[in-house]
């Protein structure tokens, strides 16, 4: 269906469950050896390598916090180290610390901000530099769809993916004479233990916004990816691709 | 000394494309040889590889001119 990623090495933040997993089973199908972070499950982590090499793709696994820039620079040349390149960064990595405003703690608005946000400009930083010199690579951020339309009790969640759509912009036009494109996925409501966590209440007003009256699947997601690392994208940059049921229009 | 100069004189050229006449020690990257900043940020990184040095950010943002270069590098190296 698209361009093959044969011979590409990807790295992909949070890829121990969910989304994050399904990326790197995508871009695994598709050709590309892929590195694996996690932070919390080393058992999560392994299963989704084993999905990987199920496909014939190299996998290796690292353990980082996304959020703490020496930690993410060692990564990325440990994945250099080890396949010799790098050309493909997903940012998927993100938690939620959900509450109202009025009882959020400052932490908690801290922690989300700095996973999800200063995470994903620590990637980006990270592999400037492998990807300039290779004049070639692609980035990937995953934002949200509350990023662009809000959501009572996510203030931190949705100042954080808000800003990744910013800041996919702002290094879209930095890297974009270096042949680096950057471009950002929206999902909408997908079918994972993080939205498993939201409660009833917030899942039935979410779902009831849906035109295509259903959750997405993680795999819903990865095609996104797969298709935007693919040279068949290779003349967009700077993007949003909201894959959300049409939540977002 | 001489061979520090080639072979950044050497990195400029190919760098920025520029003719070798035009890389002097006087020639500032912005204004005489057309670098932008993301250019310069190139540079640096590729002056690092050819001399197995570390140059600090702080450090990259005072070098405006090859001169400069070449006189960081040597007294770094």
């Amino acid at each position: 269906m698209f361009a093959s990623l044969e011979g590409k090495k990807a790295l992909v933040t949070g890829a121990s469950r969910g989304i994050g997993r399904a990326i790197a089973v995508a871009l695994a199908e598709a050709g590309a050896d892929v590195a694996i972070n996690y932070s919390g499950s080393e058992a999560a982590a392994a299963e989704t390598a084993k999905a990987v090499e199920a496909v014939g793709r190299r996998a290796i696994i690292l353990k980082a916090n996304v959020g703490k820039s020496a930690e993410f620079e060692a990564m990325v040349k440990e994945v250099v180290d080890q396949f010799g390149s790098i050309d493909i960064l997903v940012n998927n990595a993100g938690i939620t610390r959900d509450n109202l405003i009025m009882r959020m703690k400052e932490e908690e608005f801290d922690q989300v901000i700095e996973t999800n946000l200063k995470g994903v400009f620590n990637g980006i930083k990270a592999v400037t530099r492998p990807m300039m010199k290779q004049r070639s690579g692609r980035i990937i951020n995953i934002s949200s769809v509350v990023g662009v339309l809000g959501n009572p009790g996510q203030a931190n969640y949705v100042a954080a993916k808000a800003g990744v759509i910013g800041l996919t912009k702002s290094s879209a036009r930095e890297l974009a004479s270096r042949g680096i494109t950057v471009n950002c996925i929206a999902p909408g409501f997908i079918q994972t233990d993080m939205t498993d966590k939201l409660s009833d209440e917030m899942k039935e007003s979410l779902s009831s916004q849906i035109p295509l009256a259903r959750l997405g699947a993680a795999e819903d997601i990865a095609a996104a990816v797969r298709f935007l690392a693919s040279g068949a994208a290779s003349y967009m940059t700077g993007q949003t691709v909201h894959v959300d049921g049409g939540m977002y229009m | 000394m001489s061979e520090v100069v080639e072979r950044v004189k050497r990195i400029v050229v190919d760098r920025l494309g520029v003719d070798e006449a035009e890389v002097t020690l006087e020639a500032s990257f912005k204004d005489d040889l057309g670098a932008d900043s993301l250019d310069v940020v190139e540079l640096v990184m590729e002056l690092e590889d050819e001399f197995d040095m570390e140059i600090s950010d702080e450090d990259a943002e005072t070098i405006t001119t090859v001169g400069e270069v070449v006189n960081y590098i040597q007294s770094h190296t």
